[in-house]
């Protein structure tokens, strides 16, 4: 295994033939691509084969990786690019930031919840449920920042734009969250 | 009115907004002696701090999703079918973009050289561009033997830049399988 070596190191490997040490980079990021790829399509089983589909697509475009930039930002716009292809042919609604109806949808989609949410819901649970609640958009550069070890300016170059924009957004999809929080989860937080 | 008024009096979308970029540590150092200072006079400003940083907190302690046990070992079996393609760079040949490039160029500058060798600027009419453009003889263009060989030989250069370009192609292809 390429456990000892660092990303870098692990693509030469795998460049110069060594395809098995490859596993090194899956073992290492499938959380991260993974937990990215749940934020966007929200079942586990589509985030699974968005998942395997990064991962594929980056072992076949290994070597395009100029080292610009970490390993992990490159694999993360991969990963923002998939979801959202996958998203397009699944032709589900990938909401944009100002919209709506994603609280409407949310609602929706969580109408029943309210009245038999667990009371001891931890509040690990309860961030998690509300992250999910968010549109693809506001979840994914939530996961980014706080969980895939990204700068803000990382941040930025996965999604495709402007580091203030991504600022903007992060702020935009907290709000949200927070929001969230307090409707579905009121009661956890006077808790917490 | 001083600045610590203008602060105060700015909206919540503002407060919110400087607050995250005081707690994700990305504002100008000025800026977070203002806001230090806010927080120290402006109970509105302390109850939302500490709003927002029960958030950053709450996001900090959330834990990665895991996929199935056994996503590295279908990972690994997709791509032990599967080469890795080579590097845009190698198969993108610069010459090529170059030569072609400068074939487009070079046929663009000739049209317009000719095109203004037609023109008669002498006119001295009211209206001469109108005049003049009538005086441009485009049958000319495909008669004259010198612009007919120019043209062959551009036609006959972005031929062979084609055939080389996706002679390098296929070879990268094939090199790849």
């Amino acid at each position: 295994m390429s456990t000892g070596l660092n990303d870098n190191e692990i693509i030469s490997k795998v460049l110069s033939g060594d395809h098995q040490a490859y596993a090194g980079l899956v073992d290492r990021y499938q959380s991260y691509v993974f937990t990215l790829a749940l934020r966007m399509v929200k079942t586990r089983e589509d985030a699974e084969e968005v998942a395997q589909d990064v991962f594929v697509k980056a072992f076949k475009y290994l070597a395009d990786f100029k080292g610009a930039s970490k390993f992990s930002t490159w694999l993360y716009t991969i990963v923002h690019n998939t979801g959202i292809s996958f998203l397009r042919i699944k032709k589900l609604d990938v909401h944009s930031l100002d919209n709506e109806q994603v609280f409407e949808r949310a609602d929706n989609l969580d109408s029943g919840m309210r009245a038999n949410m667990v009371e001891q819901k931890s509040k690990i649970r309860m961030v998690h449920d509300a992250i999910s609640m968010l549109s693809p958009d506001d979840a994914q550069i939530i996961t980014l920042f706080y969980k895939a070890e990204q700068s803000l300016e990382e941040t930025a170059q996965v999604l495709g734009i402007e580091t203030n924009a991504a600022k903007v957004r992060l702020h935009r999809a907290r709000t949200r969250l927070k929001e969230k929080m307090e409707v579905y989860f009121s009661e956890e937080i006077r808790n917490l | 009115m001083n600045d610590k008024n203008l602060n105060s009096n700015a909206g919540h979308d503002g407060m919110d907004n400087r607050l995250w970029s005081y707690i994700d540590g990305t504002a100008t150092a000025p800026e977070k002696t203002v806001i230090e200072q806010l927080l120290a006079s402006e109970a509105a400003w302390k109850a939302k701090y500490q709003e927002l940083l029960e958030v950053h907190q709450l996001l900090h302690s959330t834990e990665l999703e895991k996929p199935s046990l056994r996503f590295t070992k279908n990972v690994m079996e997709e791509i032990s079918k599967m080469h890795i393609a080579p590097a845009a760079k190698n198969y993108i040949n610069n010459r090529i973009i170059w030569g072609l490039g400068i074939f487009f160029i070079t046929l663009l500058t000739g049209f317009i050289v000719y095109g203004f060798g037609q023109m008669n600027f002498n006119s001295g009419q009211s209206s001469p561009i109108g005049k003049t453009l009538d005086k441009l003889n485009f049958s000319n263009l495909f008669s004259n033997n010198l612009i007919n060989a120019f043209m062959f030989v551009n036609v006959v250069i972005g031929l062979v830049l084609l055939d080389s370009f996706l002679s390098a192609k296929r070879k990268a292809h094939r090199k790849a399988a």
